[in-house]
């Protein structure tokens, strides 16, 4: 197999994926022009590319650094509440692009300086450990939004009225640029030397840092992008919905998360990306058989895990170059091969 | 072996209920999709939306919703329909949740094609709709979502003009119970206690003391607690020590039960009040406990003929089970929309037009329906006019007091 691989420079394998990538949304585009994509699917697309961003944010915790943290949705909240408290403080006064944008950068400051406040302590501990203090962290943000106008007499986030009236921003086109640049961004990462740093320091903790990993600034610096991403995808879900209440961040949104990324499989980027869409397209899907939807949705969580246990690709990543790479591989050593036996 | 069996399985599972799902989707796409809005109603029948939260933690709200709204429509339907056409129901269920309300809404427009909504059954879920269903003037009824919220934007001072609900708003019980409490039990001190974060109990709360206040009642203790809570006593010993004349307690009737019960033991003897959350309070404290303790409602069990007749109906369709509030308030939204569609058709419109639902909801807004709760009609935010039922617990039974 590795013999027939024709490597691909470097250059060319971003812009075969990049082209790749223009592909897909021009052709989702073209449909939902062509009416073939109504509404109510572009709506399920908007809500896919939000999961898929808060999978692929968790994965870069959970699946590359090896730590199990349960507090996502409270970044996810964080983020959601930054860009929706913005975005209707400046409704009208700036154009709606750059507010976006503005809106989007600020979600993921605000939930990267959450994600350092909150990774510092809760770094130190592991497993377990790690797992209930994010857990708890997770809460006190909840109740926290729940609460904190009461406590300050003020309106803030409106607590449990919800904070209604966010503009409603979110389309398509900018959820996927959100998912590819995302996407990208934690790809390139884990390439480099960061992300050597990282895995080594799932691998084994006290090896790497006798290898002179500082493993305290690499976890908090992963804890802290895996959150800003969360929070991308929250101000995303503001500009989805319209209206936040801080019951929809609660413990099972995290949970939820997390079995997108355990069933895609931990490490695994597409495992992350694949069943987060299927996991977020499949209560749609199953809308027609009403009352038994739930039960066919725990049904198949369940079969994952007994017959793949690793998640549906494990620890497999796929690259769209390489499988060209192959194929042209096997293509041209068919050649040869022939060209051999002509001879 | 292990593992090609695992993946056969779960693709067959998988292909399975795409394959149904995709099946069951086919047919209601075809009569009723976008491209052909006038369709439905050429087919002899009109479509609207039922939508709520039939599953989940709040199921019990929406399945009586539900259950009343449909014996309505399948009364009506049994009687030859509006305009002679039959009135085609796509039920949905939304989980209580945002989201899923929103994305079940749209693909009732989109997919089903239908010509008016009755829901949803929780304020969060009916707001994050109503956003999706006011820009295309879909016409709506709520039965149960009562934050104010639902049809007025405070931040834009805008009244959404399609969306109807026919139960009380939170700050009208409040403002009731406050005068209920002046006028009738002549109470000249009140106390609150409530639950912190919840906002139905605060919506009340806050109304009932801007009433209490305006009419001369003092509010001598405010006294809040958490979601979950089991132990009162703490807050219950300063009220107690106020001795007010009655205590106003807006919560859900499992935490109310537990509220009286403590109240008497800490030596609290006023007059409890609650909102409509109070139904059913009587299992979850004892008789002599709720005593003289009264509820405002919507909804009084056997207090007229018409109530005993929907009661009657509602138990021989649903296995003999008695309707609360919820399932009244459901059967009543049915029949304010179903007045509103026959006056859509009395002007021959085609359902499923933009005329149509702009005809719909003019005549919803000059609405006389008599419903099983009360006559309709709607004010200048589309809230309903109606007078609250008064219920007092004798004896350990809610029993119908007075209309105020």
């Amino acid at each position: 197999m590795k013999k027939n691989t024709v490597h691909i420079p470097m250059p060319i394998r971003y812009l075969i994926n990049a082209a790749a990538i223009a592909a897909i949304y021009l052709i989702i585009s073209a449909l939902s022009s062509a009416g073939v994509i109504t509404n109510y699917y572009t709506k399920i697309l908007i809500l896919i590319c939000i999961n898929i961003i808060l999978a692929v944010s968790l994965n870069l915790v959970t699946g590359y650094l090896g730590q199990l943290p349960l507090g996502h949705a409270g970044f996810m909240a964080v983020g959601a509440y930054a860009s929706g408290i913005f975005m209707r403080a400046v409704s009208g006064s700036m154009p709606t692009g750059l507010a976006v944008f503005l809106s989007l950068i600020l979600a993921a400051i605000v939930a990267g300086i959450f994600g350092f406040i909150i990774g510092i302590p809760a770094l130190r501990l592991k497993g377990d450990y790690l797992a209930i203090i994010t857990l708890g962290f997770g809460e006190i943000i909840r109740v926290v939004l729940l609460n904190i106008d009461s406590v300050l007499g003020f309106n803030f986030t409106y607590g449990a009225a919800s904070l209604k009236n966010i503009p409603k921003t979110t389309t398509f086109t900018l959820a996927f640029i959100c998912v590819v640049v995302v996407c990208f961004l934690i790809h390139t990462m884990m390439k480099s030397r960061y992300g050597r740093a990282i895995l080594s320091i799932r691998e084994n903790e006290i090896a790497s840092e006798s290898c002179g990993i500082r493993t305290t600034y690499f976890k908090t610096m992963a804890f802290v992008v895996s959150a800003a991403f969360a929070g991308v995808a929250g101000s995303l879900y503001a500009g989805y919905l319209g209206i936040l209440n801080p019951a929809n961040f609660g413990f099972m949104k995290s949970i939820e998360i997390l079995v997108m990324v355990v069933l895609g499989g931990m490490g695994s980027m597409i495992g992350s990306v694949v069943s987060a869409a299927v996991l977020s397209a499949l209560p749609e899907v199953l809308r027609a058989f009403a009352d038994y939807r739930m039960v066919a949705y725990s049904l198949l969580l369940i079969l994952v895990m007994i017959f793949k246990p690793s998640g549906l690709m494990g620890t497999y990543d796929f690259s769209f170059t390489n499988l060209i790479g192959r194929l042209i591989g096997r293509i041209s050593g068919k050649r040869t091969a022939r060209k051999e036996s002509a001879e | 072996m292990k593992r090609i069996l695992a993946l056969v399985l779960v693709l067959v599972l998988a292909l399975a209920l795409f394959g149904c799902g995709g099946k069951a989707n086919e047919p209601s796409k075809t009569p009723g999709g976008t491209d052909q809005p006038g369709k439905p109603a050429e087919g002899g029948s009109i479509k609207i939306g039922l939508l709520g939260c039939i599953t989940g933690e709040y199921a019990q709200y929406g399945i009586a919703v539900h259950n009343g709204a449909k014996l309505y429509i399948n009364k009506v339907n049994a009687e030859g329909g509006v305009n002679g056409k039959q009135i085609e129901i796509v039920e949905y269920d939304d989980k209580g949740d945002g989201t899923e309300a929103v994305n079940a809404f749209t693909r009732m427009v989109d997919n089903d094609g239908i010509t008016a909504l009755i829901g949803s059954v929780l304020s969060g879920a009916t707001i994050a709709v109503v956003s999706e269903a006011y820009p295309i003037g879909m016409p709506m009824i709520s039965a149960s979502a009562t934050a104010a919220g639902v049809t007025y934007n405070e931040d834009t001072d805008t009244v959404f003009s399609n969306v109807f609900r026919v139960c009380f708003i939170d700050p009208f019980q409040g403002e009731k119970m406050a005068h209920f409490a002046a006028e009738v039990l002549g109470a000249k001190t009140a106390a609150v206690i409530y639950e912190t974060g919840n906002d139905y109990a605060v919506g009340l709360k806050d109304a009932f003391v801007k009433a209490a206040q305006e009419i001369g009642i003092s509010v001598v203790a405010d006294e809040g607690y958490s979601k979950g809570d089991k132990d009162f006593r703490s807050q219950l010993t300063n009220i107690a020590a106020k001795n007010p004349d009655v205590i106003f307690s807006p919560n859900y009737y499992e935490d109310d039960g537990m509220i009286v019960t403590q109240a008497r033991q800490v030596g609290v003897t006023g007059t409890f009040l609650g909102g409509d959350g109070w139904a059913k309070v009587t299992e979850y404290a004892s008789a002599a406990d709720l005593e003289g303790s009264y509820y405002c409602s919507a909804y009084a069990p056997g207090s007229t003929d018409a109530v005993k007749q929907f009661e009657a109906d509602y138990a021989a369709a649903y296995n003999g089970e008695t309707p609360n509030m919820f399932a009244a308030l459901g059967y009543d939204a049915a029949v304010v929309l179903v007045d509103a569609l026959k006056a859509a058709e009395a002007k021959g419109l085609t359902a499923g037009t933009d005329e149509y639902k702009a005809a719909v909801i003019e005549a919803m807004k000059n609405t006389s329906a008599v419903g099983v709760t009360s006559q309709y009609s709607f004010d200048e935010f589309n809230n309903p006019i109606k007078d609250a039922v008064i219920i007092k617990i004798t004896d350990g039974k809610e029993v119908f007091d007075r209309m105020f």
